[in-house]
């Protein structure tokens, strides 16, 4: 390295601020009147930060072309810690009947789904930017389809819709990143599309329309054109007609089968105590572990998945804006430093390490007023979890060596 | 890859209007919840919080092979609180103590259950009864957190009858609650203790649904509107058995109160299981909903030890019965003739070394053959034919008859039947110091042999089916057989003219036949150390085409006719030929 590492104190102070602000809402969520066994949580919550600090800064010490040089083992040993679950995975929590944790015993080490998300980062990454053109086919995309499709295919097993979602807007953002165009993008998408409009025959239909013009105007190759449409018309059509047939407690299983960890029977209840939590926060909040809903154990899981529903009925609408106006600002500054890396990985792994991040904060947060579904993902540096705290300070790391050695180094972008 | 400066430029100003639209998006919705419908809010927070109230599901219903009720689920009231923490719950219920009858027992176990799961209303009462309930009704007002709830008890309506098989069930304990087995289980619910109950608890149990009772910040019931995502209880699908209930209590009659043993009732062809009891029975309503100490001291101070299943758990050893299975073992391996006599003729008794092995026959039995030794059940003929298979085959064969294994009856209590694993069983218990003459004891039933009677009747079903070995099965399910050994046509028909000839006259069950009707079957006479002989005898009928095999231990029963007599009394009862004679005029 000729040029001089300079390290990027903004994304690492946004970094920081967002964990410390995490670790206080973990510790204020354990403040119950009745008190359980999450009133120590955030013990091993600071321990886990630290920990992760520490590999974020082991990180930062090698060079991206070492990470790139070690993303295919990796890769492939997240693979096979993932597909370890399957066969020793166990549950836990509101999720008991899934496998996405590997455990010793009845101890639980952690989850790989965590993990395996930065990897298939860096493995999309070290792959689209080894391209010399952007995908305009869909065949061209069969590898990165599988390097997110063999993971995405083991977590659904599990099963783990909410990390599932995360994968495919990972993806999607780093096609978008690698210069796929959009018309394509909207392509690959668009059986997808078609299930989720076909409860309705109208917008279904409204919707098959802009797909046509959009085949014709964007004229992929003639069969990727036909599979399409034909895709589309048989889960717009034909699934609904399937649906209807199945009794309900067969809808009810397969609902169930998509996503346990939403509990059905409870998600009603959570997210209408979430809802109050929130609304009841109002301007300034109730004060710090002050909020009646968390105290009286109104508001479940209230430090892991509805952790910021306690942002919002404690610190109110000011805390959410301050705690999402972080996000915000590291979400751009992340942006920025994609934008001025050195090389095509870098730039690759940077943009899809903040795609993920921003999925799971658009679903969690959108969650907690039932604007989402309830998929049961964490909030990246708030919820209680250890493997998803340590994997997101080596993405920090990750980012942080990829600003120091990118264009123009990071003392000179200014703004944000 | 394209990734000219100004293309990646684009898309990073496409990516951060993303961006800032999407948090724009969020903290439009923040603020409109928070700041514009605020006031809305904070008075659901204040004032209309959703109490979830659970509601117990029924259990499965459990029914005999006809249709007629086991095990059924009557309305009864439960008395639980809710409470903010532990000193509120410990002064409501001393409060309460006097109105609901609590004593310092029943006080505790509900700050258990309270400590376990704080969000839900804590059981005080899982029974109370109608006059306790009607006080509490009048006085509601006071005690606005009590919550008064009608909720499924169990209930068997032929109790002690059939609680052999049935079990009961009860509040799930501690232990239960950590094990991850019951993970989704919580203090205050059901669970099948013991027999089908606990065999069947995944089935059995049903879904516990839930209801919200909006209440006000002082935990008094309002009424008013808003959602209300109710959930009803999901009673559990009934449970079909292959028990006859009318053979079962027929059974139940028979022992009445003065037998103490046990009897169990198969189908050979599937081993469906007919009737199964141990005598001296216990009554399951009473244990549902906690055991009352002094039923509960009551029945373990009792010498015939009603809580010991002896059709499952008492092993005993099954003396001549076992001669079957000695047969078998020597038939198989080609070991007799069919006509073959054993070189001493019996005189009473075999000099066998130093000891003299004495036949139950003091008067001897003459030179038999194997049809005519299985009918007199003599001694001398069998320890020459256990000589003759030697003690590591008649160890070997025993296992292969499956006495060393567990029937696999779907009932959780079933004991394992003991019988030595190999000649290394004798080495390890009396070092190089034992003698043959364990053969001669493993020939005719005694020894290192104790078997359960459930296993005995699989073994009777395998003999009447040539070597057709099911699982004993309650629950019905799809049977599951497997051939244990196989005989020719003729040893097969040798065997069963000897069991036949047990049951004619001269036979030592010969006053235990049904006129129309063939028996099978053998006695056995169990010795016992601590007490007067255990009396055995399984046997099926019709000898030719078997519909029911039936095994039946009398505890002191001295010698097996008189369980002959019980035993072909069901047989009979079963397949609807007798009356018969003599069978309660001996007993």
């Amino acid at each position: 390295m000729s040029r001089p590492i300079v390290s990027d104190f903004r994304l690492l102070a946004a970094a920081g601020l967002l964990s410390l602000f995490g670790v206080a809402m973990v510790y204020s969520a354990g403040q119950t009147d009745t008190p359980t066994a999450v009133a120590h949580a955030y013990k091993s919550q600071i321990v886990w930060l630290l920990i992760g600090m520490g590999f974020a800064y082991a990180v930062t010490r090698s060079s991206v072309r070492f990470i790139e040089w070690m993303t295919v083992p990796l890769y492939l040993f997240s693979m096979f810690l993932l597909a370890l679950t399957l066969v020793v995975g166990k549950g836990a929590g509101t999720a008991a009947g899934t496998k996405s944790w590997l455990a010793i015993g009845s101890h639980r080490i952690g989850q790989p789904s965590e993990i395996a998300k930065v990897t298939v980062v860096l493995m999309l990454a070290k792959v689209l930017s080894g391209r010399r053109e952007s995908a305009r086919s869909l065949l061209d995309l069969w590898k990165p389809a599988l390097i997110v499709g063999i993971p995405w295919a083991i977590i659904m097993l599990q099963p783990d819709l909410g990390t599932g979602i995360v994968f495919i807007g990972i993806f999607f953002a780093m096609l978008y990143w690698s210069g796929v165009a959009w018309p394509l993008l909207l392509l690959i998408a668009s059986p997808a599309i078609s299930l989720i409009l076909s409860f309705s025959v109208g917008l279904w239909g409204a919707w098959f329309f802009i797909l046509l013009a959009l085949v014709l105007w964007y004229r992929p190759f003639l069969i990727e054109g036909i599979v399409l449409m034909v895709l589309n018309v048989a889960t717009g059509v034909i699934a609904p007609i399937m649906w209807e047939k199945l009794a309900p407690y067969q809808q009810n299983r397969l609902k169930t089968f998509l996503d346990p960890t939403a509990d059905v029977r409870g998600s009603g209840y959570h997210v209408i105590q979430s809802k109050v939590a929130i609304g009841s926060g109002g301007l300034l909040g109730q004060g710090y572990t002050l909020g009646t809903q968390k105290r009286l154990a109104f508001l479940p899981e209230q430090h892991t998945d509805f952790i910021f529903s306690v942002v919002g009925e404690e610190l109110g609408f000011i805390g959410v804006a301050i705690a999402l106006s972080l996000f915000l600002w590291l979400f751009l500054r992340i942006t920025r430093v994609a934008e001025r890396a050195n090389d095509s990985y870098s730039s690759l792994a940077a943009f899809g390490l903040m795609s993920g991040w921003f999925v799971h904060v658009l679903v969690n947060v959108g969650m907690t007023l039932n604007l989402m579904p309830i998929t049961g993902i964490p909030l990246p540096f708030f919820s209680y979890g250890g493997s998803f705290m340590l994997a997101s300070w080596v993405a920090v790391g990750v980012l942080m060596r990829i600003s120091g050695e990118g264009r123009g180094s990071a003392l000179s972008l200014r703004g944000y | 890859m394209s990734f000219h400066p100004n293309d990646v430029a684009r898309r990073a100003r496409m990516s951060s209007l993303a961006l800032v639209l999407g948090f724009l998006f969020l903290m439009g919705a923040f603020f409109k919840t928070q700041v514009i419908q605020n006031r809305q809010y904070v008075m659901q927070s204040e004032e209309n919080r959703l109490r979830p109230i659970p509601l117990p599901a029924p259990r499965g219903i459990i029914y005999d092979r006809h249709g007629e009720v086991i095990a059924e689920n009557l309305p009864a009231y439960s008395v639980s609180i809710t409470a903010p923490n532990v000193d509120s719950l410990r002064a409501a219920l001393s409060e309460l103590a006097s109105t609901l009858q609590l004593d310092q027992y029943q006080i505790n176990a509900a700050i258990r259950r309270y400590r376990r799961a704080p969000t839900r209303p804590t059981v005080v009462l899982p029974d109370a009864s109608i006059d306790i309930v009607s006080v509490l009704e009048e006085h509601r007002l006071d005690f606005p957190r009590l919550i008064i709830q009608s909720v499924p008890k169990r209930y068997y309506p032929d109790g002690p009858m059939v609680a052999s098989f049935v079990g009961y069930t009860g509040e799930i304990t501690e232990s239960d609650l950590n094990d991850p087995k019951y993970a989704s289980y919580k203090p205050g619910q059901g669970i099948g203790k013991a027999g089908l109950e606990k065999q069947y608890e995944a089935i059995l149990h049903g879904k516990e649904g839930v209801r919200f009772d909006e209440v006000d910040a002082r935990g008094r019931p309002v009424r008013g509107g808003g959602p209300r995502p109710d959930l009803n209880a999901e009673g559990a699908p009934p449970l079909y058995t292959n028990i006859d209930l009318d053979l079962q209590k027929f059974m139940v009659g028979i022992f009445a109160d003065s037998l103490q043993g046990g009897a169990v009732a198969i189908d050979p062809s599937t081993g469906e299981v007919l009737a199964l009891y141990s005598a001296p029975s216990w009554d399951p309503n009473k244990f549902t909903g906690g055991i009352p100490a002094d039923y509960y001291k009551q029945l373990l101070d009792d010498k015939r030890r009603p809580l010991v299943n002896k059709a499952i758990q008492g092993r005993y050893p099954p003396g001549s019965t076992f001669k079957l299975a000695t047969s078998v073992i020597a038939l198989k391996d080609g070991l007799v003739g069919l006509k073959e006599h054993m070189p001493v003729p019996c005189t009473g008794g075999l000099q066998y070394g130093s000891r003299y092995f004495r036949c139950w026959e003091k008067k001897g039995h003459g030179s038999l053959d194997l049809e005519g030794a299985i009918k007199h059940s003599c001694d001398v003929y069998f320890y020459q034919l256990g000589l003759k298979v030697g003690l590591s085959r008649m160890i070997a064969g025993g296992i292969s008859l499956t006495m060393r294994d567990k029937s696999g009856i779907d009932l959780p209590e079933e004991n394992q039947p003991f019988w030595p694993y190999a000649v290394d069983y004798y080495n390890k218990k009396y070092g190089r110091n034992w003698s043959n003459a364990e053969t001669l004891n493993l020939a005719i039933g005694q020894g290192a042999n104790s078997q359960t009677v459930v296993n005995m009747a699989k073994l009777y079903s395998t003999l009447a089916t040539q070597g057709q070995g099911s699982r004993p099965e309650i629950a019905h399910l799809v049977p599951q057989r497997k051939q244990i050994y196989s005989l020719s046509r003729e040893q097969d028909s040798v065997l069963l003219e000897g069991m036949k000839a047990v049951l004619e006259a001269g036979g030592t069950a010969g006053a235990s036949a049904i006129q129309g009707l063939t028996l099978a079957g053998k006695t056995g006479t169990a010795q016992n150390s601590g007490g007067a002989d255990h009396g055995w005898f399984v046997g099926f009928a019709p000898a030719d085409h078997p519909r029911i095999v039936v095994a039946v231990l009398l505890e002191f029963g001295l010698h097996g006719s008189r369980a002959a007599h019980i035993a072909s009394a069901i047989i009979g009862h079963y397949l609807k030929v007798g009356p018969i004679k003599a069978v309660m005029d001996e007993g």
